[in-house]
C-alpha cells in the first residue's frame, strides 16, 4: 500500500559531495550551455564550430583582444566582490548599478572641478575616496530603513538604481554639461585618468587587491564572521548579542563603497567621463557572477573572465559574421541558467521509487 | 477655461496611453508574486513579448493577412507565448531546481532583453532595414474599438471610449484577477501558497502546480505589456531604447499597488502620467530629468510607508522570494 502512494521521485538534501563529483556536474552544465548555445548558431545558419572559434579568437586571440576582454571583466569582478558580503548576510542588494553610478558621480566631481588644483596622485586618491564614500552613502539609505523598520531591501535598492541614473542624466544635460546642448559631460583632464599598466588601466590591479582583501575580510575577521552568522540565522546573531542593525548598515556601506570604487575605476579608467550608462548593467550581471561563484572571491575571477570572453567574443561575431551583438546576452543568459540549474544536482539527491530503503525510525 | 479643460483631457489621454503597458506588466507580476515568486525578469519578458508581438503582426501582414482583429489576436497570443516561455525557464529553475529567485530573475532579464533585441534586429535586417506594418493596421492597434458616435461625445467620449482596445482588456483582466483572488477557492489557494507554502501543502494544495501556473501565466501577461508598448506608443517599430526600463517600472508599480490588481488600474495611469508629466506640465524649477525619476521616488516612499505602518494587509506575500522545499518544513 505504502509503496503505491510514494511519489516516483523524491528529493533529499545531500551532505557534502565529493569534490570531483561537484566539478563533474559543473563541467556538465558548462557543456550543456555550449550545446544549447550551438543551436542558436545553427538557427542563424552558421556552424557552431565557426561561431565559437570566432568568439574565442575574438576574445583571446591577440594581446589587444585579451586586454579588451580584461577591461570588460574588471568592473564585473569588482562589483561581484562588492555584492558578496551583502549576499552572505542574505541582504539582497540589487542596487549595485546605482552604487556604481553614485561612485562615478563622486569621482567625477573631483575630476571635473579639482583637476587643476590637486597634484596627480592626490587627485586620483581623492577621486577614489569620493567614489567609495558616495557609493557607500547611497547604499546606506536602504540599509538604514531595513535595519530600522525592516523595509524590503530587494525592491528598495532596485529603485535606488533608477533614481541615481536619473540624477546623472540631469547632471549630463544640466549643471555639468560641457558644450551647451550636447547633453555630454566633458572628458576628464588627463590628470584624472587612471594610468595604464600592461596596456590596461590599472583598475585591474585594484580589483585583484580587492579580491584578496574581501577573501580575508570574509574568512578571517570578526566582522566577516558576524556577517556569516546573520546570514545563517538572524535570531542566533541577536541571541549572541550582535547588534544586527548596525552590522547590516556597516556591511552595506562597505558594499556600496566597493561598488562606488568600481564606478571610479570605470569613469576614470575606461570612459574618461561620466554618463548615465556608466554602470551599463554591470550591477545586475555582477550579482549572477557573485552567486555562481558561491561568493568565493577567487572563483569570481574565473566567472567574470568567462562573461568577459562571451561579451567580447559576441562583439567579434557581430563584425565578422554579421550576427546581432545581442547574441552575447542570449548566450550569457543560457550559461547563467545552466549554471544556476546545476547547483540543484549538487545540493539535492533524487530518490526514485523503490530504489532506496528508508532508514527505520527516521 | 475650455483650453485648460482640453489640456487636462490631453494629459489624461496621454497618461492612459503610457500607463496601459505598465498595467499588463504589473498584473502579470502581481499574479507571480502572489504565489511567492519574485520574478525580476519582467524587463526581459516584456522585451520578448514586444518583439514577438510585433513579429506576429508584421509577418501576418507580410503573408497577406488583412483582418485587423486577427492581427491583434495573433500579437496578443505570441507576446503571451514569448513571456510564458521566459517565465517557464524561470519557474523550472526556481520551483523545481530551487535556484535563487533574485539571481534567476536577473538572469532572465539579461536573457530576455537579449532575445527581444535579437528578434527585433533579425526582423530589421531580413526585411531590408525597416520593420513597419501598414497604417491601417497601426490604427487597429492604436485606435478605440468603439464607434465614432460614442467617441465624439463631449469629454466623456474620449475619456471613456477613446482608448485603445488594450486598456479595456487590461481593466477586465484586473477586475477578473481581483475576483479570482477574493472570490474563488483557487484564488484563496494561490494566496495561501504565497503566504505559507508549508501550510498550503499541509492543506492538500498542490504548491508546485500553483506556483508554476501563476508564474507562467503571469509572465505571459507581463509580456503583453511589452507588445502593447511596441504596437501603440512606439508605433509598431522595434525600439529597444524606448522599451527599456518599462519592466522595472512594472516591478515598482507592483509595490506601489500593494499587490492589488484593482489598484494597478489607477496606479498604472498615475505612473503613466508621472512618465510624461514633464512634457505637459513644465515647471521651470524642476528639470525634466529629475521629473522622470518621480515614479521611482514615489515607489520608495510607498515602500517605506508600508513598512512603517506594519499593517499585515499591506505587506508583500510573506514567502516572497523563498524557494519551497517540502522536506525542510
Amino acid at each position: 500500500m505504502h509503496e503505491q502512494h510514494s511519489p516516483l521521485i523524491r528529493l533529499a538534501k545531500r551532505d557534502a559531495m565529493p569534490r570531483g563529483q561537484v566539478w563533474a556536474i559543473r563541467g556538465a552544465s558548462f557543456v550543456a550551455a555550449i550545446l544549447i548555445s550551438a543551436l542558436i548558431f545553427l538557427l542563424m545558419g552558421h556552424s557552431p564550430l565557426e561561431g565559437y572559434g570566432t568568439m574565442l579568437s575574438g576574445a583571446l586571440g591577440k594581446p589587444t583582444a585579451v586586454r579588451q576582454t580584461v577591461r570588460i571583466a574588471i568592473p564585473l569582478l569588482g562589483t561581484a566582490l562588492a555584492i558578496a558580503p551583502c549576499f552572505k548576510m542574505r541582504f539582497w542588494n540589487i542596487g549595485a548599478e546605482g552604487q556604481i553610478t553614485a561612485g562615478a558621480v563622486g569621482a567625477s566631481y573631483f575630476a571635473l572641478f579639482w583637476a587643476d588644483r590637486l597634484p596627480v596622485p592626490v587627485l586620483l586618491v581623492v577621486m577614489a575616496l569620493a567614489g567609495a564614500i558616495f557609493g557607500g552613502l547611497w547604499a546606506l539609505v536602504p540599509a538604514f530603513f531595513k535595519a530600522r523598520w525592516g523595509t524590503n531591501e530587494t525592491l528598495f535598492t532596485l529603485m535606488m538604481n533608477y533614481i541615481m541614473i536619473g540624477v546623472v542624466k540631469w547632471l549630463q544635460g544640466g549643471p555639468w554639461e560641457g558644450r551647451p546642448g550636447s547633453q555630454i559631460i566633458p572628458q576628464f583632464d588627463s590628470a584624472a585618468v587612471l594610468p595604464k599598466v600592461l596596456g590596461v588601466h590599472c583598475g585591474w590591479i585594484i580589483v585583484l587587491v580587492m579580491t584578496v582583501a574581501v577573501f580575508i575580510y570574509m574568512k578571517y575577521t570578526k566582522q566577516g564572521y558576524e556577517i556569516a552568522v546573520i546570514g545563517e540565522s538572524e535570531n542566533t546573531a541577536r541571541y549572541a548579542g550582535m547588534s544586527v542593525g548596525k552590522i547590516i548598515m556597516r556591511t552595506m556601506f562597505l558594499s556600496g563603497a566597493m561598488a562606488g570604487l568600481v564606478g571610479f575605476i570605470v569613469a576614470s579608467g575606461a570612459d574618461n567621463t561620466l554618463h548615465s550608462g556608466v554602470a551599463a548593467g554591470v550591477g545586475f550581471t555582477a550579482i549572477t557572477v557573485a552567486w555562481l561563484a558561491q561568493l568565493n572571491p577567487f572563483a569570481m575571477i574565473a566567472i567574470s573572465m568567462l562573461l568577459g570572453v562571451l561579451e567580447k567574443g559576441a562583439d567579434t561575431l557581430q563584425t565578422r559574421l554579421e550576427v546581432p551583438a545581442s547574441i552575447s546576452d542570449i548566450i550569457t543568459g543560457i550559461f547563467l541558467f545552466c549554471m544556476l540549474g546545476c547547483e540543484f544536482f549538487i545540493n539535492y539527491r533524487l530518490i526514485f521509487r523503490g530504489g532506496h530503503k528508508e532508514v527505520a525510525g527516521k | 477655461m475650455s483650453i485648460n479643460q482640453n489640456a487636462v483631457l490631453l494629459l489624461i489621454m496621454a497618461a492612459v496611453l503610457n500607463g496601459v503597458p505598465l498595467l499588463y506588466g504589473t498584473l502579470g507580476e502581481i499574479l507571480s508574486e502572489k504565489a511567492g515568486n519574485l520574478n525580476l525578469g519582467v524587463e526581459g519578458m516584456m522585451f520578448m513579448g514586444g518583439a514577438m508581438g510585433l513579429g506576429a503582426a508584421f509577418y501576418y501582414e507580410g503573408a497577406g493577412g488583412t483582418i485587423g482583429v486577427l492581427a491583434v489576436f495573433l500579437a496578443l497570443l505570441f507576446a503571451f507565448l514569448g513571456g510564458a516561455i521566459g517565465a517557464l525557464i524561470y519557474a523550472f529553475l526556481t520551483i523545481t531546481l530551487r535556484a535563487n529567485q533574485n539571481v534567476t530573475g536577473l538572469a532572465l532579464a539579461i536573457f530576455g532583453t537579449g532575445v527581444g533585441q535579437f528578434i527585433g534586429e533579425y526582423m530589421r535586417v531580413t526585411s531590408g532595414g525597416y520593420v513597419a506594418v501598414s497604417n491601417n493596421l497601426k490604427a487597429v492597434f492604436l485606435n478605440s474599438p468603439f464607434p465614432a458616435g460614442l467617441q465624439q461625445l463631449p469629454v466623456v467620449g474620449p475619456l471613456v471610449f477613446g482608448h485603445s482596445v488594450f486598456l479595456y482588456l487590461g481593466v477586465l483582466l484586473a477586475v477578473g484577477m481581483h475576483l479570482f483572488f477574493r472570490r474563488t477557492r483557487a484564488g484563496l489557494s494561490l494566496r495561501a501558497v504565497g503566504e505559507s507554502p508549508a501550510t498550503a501543502d499541509a492543506a492538500g494544495i498542490n504548491v508546485t502546480r500553483y506556483k508554476y501556473l501563476a508564474t507562467v501565466i503571469g509572465g505571459g501577461v507581463s509580456a503583453i505589456g511589452g507588445m502593447v508598448y511596441t504596437m501603440t506608443i512606439a508605433s509598431c517599430v522595434w525600439n529597444h531604447e524606448a522599451l527599456s526600463g518599462e519592466g522595472w517600472l512594472a516591478v515598482a508599480l507592483v509595490i506601489f499597488c500593494l499587490w492589488r490588481p484593482l489598484n494597478a488600474i489607477w496606479g498604472s495611469v498615475l505612473f503613466g502620467a508621472l512618465m510624461i508629466l514633464y512634457q505637459r506640465l513644465h515647471l521651470s524649477f524642476v528639470p525634466d530629468e529629475l521629473y522622470k525619476i518621480l515614479p521611482y521616488v514615489v515607489t520608495v516612499v510607498v515602500l517605506i510607508l508600508t513598512s512603517l505602518r506594519n499593517n499585515r494587509e499591506k505587506q508583500p506575500p510573506p514567502s516572497l522570494g523563498l524557494a519551497y522545499f517540502r522536506e525542510e518544513r
